[in-house]
């Protein structure tokens, strides 16, 4: 079990990150989601050894690990861009660290590890002859070799083009729960987070602001910044949250957070309001709505509607698509 | 302990013995040379060195230093430019060839540069109608022979991995070829150009062995003079004065090259464009590379014709008369024993050096965790290139005035020679070794370590792979540089023990004609070994060899 009891790391006394609490149980995949520069892959490297902490503790059951050289954590590091030694096969790399420890019937360990990340038969080639996503899969079997006991992930994913993301994700998820691996993943991207995570937890300016079970967190930002860190739209407050709340069969609260989808047309729904501007996505009409007592808000229309601007629709509120949050002032999020 | 402490006793800890070596065969004999100048009999007496700075020979000097290194580094740059072009991008048959042998100028023994150009000039050689022998021409000459290969290489590795976009983007905009050139290929290659012209302008005024043999006794640099002035007159205080002024310059120009090489353009894209065949417009670089041809190959043919004639026919008498020590009590040893002392005085020069270079080199490029770690890594790269700025002649004069008593009387040792030319090739490792493996991403060590390697396993799976060509590159040049070193030698050889530069130089002083053969004879065998061991390094192919 990883703990982190208040670690601190700053780079020429400038903190980068502060205080930071957290535990991982074996066997789960915590997710540290975070905008760039939040610390998040400070604090990842802190765990693997390569940054000195400037105040806390950093254990594994227990025991302390200030001290302990990154080779004999015994925790992999996996790469954005995977870092395969270049002039190594496949097989040259993903045996490794099965030649350092003299790990016998290696070569079928190689095999086992390079069928498990879907790459049967590229022992031979160079890492130089691979498409993107290919060395991404040799760098996690090169990790997952030993079986570590605790796999770090550093965006491991956002190298790779957004179709590629997605499906590696999924495996990703499988191959980590097939192998019943511990693993640390740092991401800047919410989509990936919850593809791959159980757990997550949220950084923001060097401090962990809330973490917990993925579901968890989603349903229930602690904060506007962290709701529209998760994706959240907008979050709106003060008689436009009451409002919305009530229309949505929910208590009242200081604040809610809106998900894009969370307002649909819909005939004879609680809430009206004038169309603002339409757009046509594959899935869906996305609008910005007028909505009475509110305000501009997002909204959704099935295909095949045209609510044109200036037109007057209702809407019907989804209550899962919401959740209500301390306190915040109304901001638009991208 | 904590981690920061075990870094920086690490970090102590690889630095020491190159530091100490640094502190006892080069910061020990250059301040030794300095007291020399400025105590008298044991008492401070600045007066010397101002006394000495006020003879007119001395402001003579001073002068022909200045305005013929400042003549050949623009001939050297105004040459080197078309000529980088062509080689670097263009692709032609023979290109490589090319491109090699004009590598090779760099590292000839000067001595032989010298020996060959007398032999093209000299009254009784093919060009002696031109009268040039011993004139201020022959020596520019001489100086652009040499240095053109260092604009070539430096400038056409930056040219060659330009991003040809925006100058298709400009010519896109209705810029023409000449436009292009001016407005977006200079302002891209300035840096470069920059840094290759003030390297060549440092090397020009500390030539030594071209001056002395070309110069004759009308012209004498700084480097000369201070030689002259040690080995002729006795007079170590004006030597020593000479020297301070050499290293006060020579500092001020590093310090001032340092900075422009501190800031290469962080924007410039580099990658590797296709390269098309030369075509009509490109007769600037085919000009170029012609006169370079030409200035390079016509002294060395004149060398080697010169070598197998003698007593008005052609034959191999010059070269079986190695085996003997010449005329007139030339030489205490024959020349094929200067030969092996060379070689063996090379193998010593090159480990030294190696050793000292790739210690610095890994000292320099591992990644800084804080600012003041960092910065001590500035100071000691930037102290390890001093070697680079003190003259060879200003060391190997500085080792004969304080390595002479307890405890460091070495003076006798005949390890003193190879130190001192493995300092003078130390620069060069380092500047080979340090671009490959600060291009090593750091977190390919840090990916070895998270898999179980421990620090010298991770050195044997990320850097050594990166690793072993350029050092038998590095390797290469230091023992060709160790071959062909005359400054630094020319004080501390014994006369028992002599180098083939020095043999040569002892050569050429001696009347005889066949004295004179012979030291052509040597000049081409010297040659001819330099040039085989360059060759060898060139088809390495390291972009980092021969830049500065």
């Amino acid at each position: 079990m990883l703990s982190l009891h208040d670690v601190s790391v700053a780079y020429d006394a400038v903190p980068a990150v502060v205080d930071a609490t957290l535990t991982l149980a074996d066997g789960d995949v915590l997710a540290v989601l975070g905008p760039s520069g939040s610390g998040k892959s400070t604090l990842l490297r802190a765990v693997a050894g390569l940054e000195p902490t400037t105040a806390g503790r950093i254990c594994w059951d227990g025991a302390d690990l200030a001290g302990v050289p990154t080779h004999k954590r015994g925790f992999a590091l996996m790469f954005q861009d995977g870092q395969l030694f270049a002039h190594l096969t496949v097989a040259g790399n993903v045996g490794y660290a099965l030649r350092l420890r003299r790990t016998p019937k290696a070569r079928e360990r190689v095999r086992e590890l390079l069928a498990l990340v879907g790459l049967e038969g590229y022992g031979d080639r160079l890492p130089g002859t691979l498409s993107g996503g290919e060395r991404q899969r040799v760098a996690l079997a090169r990790s997952l070799a030993v079986s570590p006991r605790l796999l770090l992930l550093d965006e491991p994913l956002s190298a790779l083009d957004a179709g590629l993301r997605e499906r590696l994700a999924a495996d990703l998820r499988d191959i980590l729960r097939a192998a019943g691996t511990t693993a640390l993943m740092v991401t800047h991207d919410h989509d990936e987070a919850f593809a791959v995570a159980d757990l997550l937890a949220v950084m923001r300016s060097g401090r962990i602001v809330q973490q917990g079970d993925i579901a968890e967190v989603w349903r229930a930002p602690v904060d506007a910044e962290t709701a529209l860190f998760l994706g959240y739209a907008r979050v709106l407050d003060g008689a436009a949250a009451g409002t919305l709340l009530a229309a949505a069969g929910l208590a009242a609260a200081p604040a809610v957070a809106v998900r894009r989808s969370a307002l649909a047309v819909a005939e004879g729904g609680p809430l009206g309001g004038v169309v603002v501007s339409g757009r046509a996505t594959p899935e869906q009409i996305r609008l910005v709505v007028d909505v009475d007592g509110i305000g501009e808000v997002d909204a959704v229309a099935r295909l095949g509607t045209h609510p044109a601007p200036g037109e007057r629709v209702a809407l019907a509120v989804d209550p899962s698509r919401l959740a209500a949050t301390p306190a915040g002032r109304e901001r638009s999020g991208g | 302990m904590s981690s920061g402490m075990k870094r920086a006793l690490t970090l102590v800890a690889l630095a020491a013995v190159p530091l100490a070596v640094l502190g006892v065969f080069f910061v020990l004999p250059v301040s030794g040379m300095i007291g020399e100048g400025f105590w008298v009999d044991g008492t401070f007496d600045p007066g010397a060195v101002l006394e000495v700075l006020g003879r007119p020979r001395v402001h003579r000097v001073i002068w022909f230093t200045v305005w013929s290194s400042v003549l050949g580094t623009t001939f050297a740059v105004l040459l080197g430019l078309p000529a980088a072009h062509l080689l670097y991008r263009r692709e032609f048959l023979g290109r490589r060839v090319l491109r090699a042998l004009l590598l090779v100028p760099f590292v000839l023994p000067t001595v032989v540069v010298g020996v060959a150009f007398r032999e093209l000039i000299g009254e009784s050689g093919p060009l002696g109608f031109l009268g040039l022998d011993g004139s201020a021409a022959a020596i520019i000459a001489g100086l652009v022979f040499f240095n053109v290969a260092v604009v070539i290489r430096a400038v056409g590795a930056s040219w060659e991995s330009l991003d040809p976009r925006p100058a298709e983007a400009a010519a896109a905009l209705g810029a023409g070829p000449a436009h292009v050139f001016r407005t977006v290929t200079l302002p891209a290659l300035r840096p470069a150009i920059v840094s290759a012209a003030s390297v060549v302008f440092l090397f020009c005024a500390t030539a030594f062995g071209v001056v002395l043999t070309l110069g004759g006794l009308r012209y004498s640099s700084l480097e000369t003079e201070i030689y002259l002035l040690t080995t002729n007159l006795l007079d170590l205080q004006a030597a020593a004065a000479l020297s301070i002024v050499q290293l006060l310059a020579i500092t001020a120009l590093l310090v001032v090259t340092g900075r422009l090489r501190a800031v290469p353009d962080p924007s410039l894209a580099r990658s590797t464009a296709r390269h098309r065949r030369p075509s009509r417009g490109d007769w600037p670089g085919l000009l170029a590379a012609g006169v370079v041809v030409v200035l390079v190959g016509t002294p060395l043919a004149a060398l080697v014709v010169g070598s197998l004639r003698a007593d008005d026919t052609w034959s191999i008498a010059n070269y079986r008369a190695l085996s003997g020590e010449g005329s007139h009590q030339a030489l205490l040893v024959p020349v094929t024993d200067a030969l092996v002392t060379s070689l063996r005085t090379a193998v010593d020069a090159t480990w030294m050096s190696l050793s000292l270079g790739l210690l610095v080199a890994i000292v320099v490029t591992r990644r800084s965790r804080s600012r003041s770690e960092r910065r001590v890594r500035g100071l000691l790269d930037g102290l390890f290139m001093l070697p680079l700025g003190v003259s060879a002649v200003t060391l190997g004069f500085g080792f004969l005035i304080t390595l002479d008593q307890p405890p460091l009387d070495v003076r006798d040792s005949l390890l003193l020679v190879p130190i001192a030319q493995a300092l003078v090739a130390l620069p060069l490792v380092v500047r080979t070794l340090v671009p490959v493996l600060g291009g090593v991403d750091d977190r390919q060590r840090q990916a070895a370590a998270s898999l179980g390697a421990g620090p010298v396993r991770a050195f044997m799976t990320v850097d050594l792979p990166a690793m072993w060509k350029p050092l038998l590159a590095a390797a290469g040049f230091a023992f060709a540089v160790s071959l062909g070193e005359f400054g630094a030698t020319s004080f501390l050889a014994r006369d028992d023990h002599p180098t083939m530069p020095i043999v040569i130089f002892r050569l050429i002083g001696h009347p005889g004609a066949m004295n004179y053969g012979m030291a052509l004879a040597a000049s081409v065998v010297l040659a001819a070994t330099t040039a085989v061991v360059m060759l060898l390094v060139e088809r390495l192919r390291v972009p980092s060899v021969g830049s500065f």
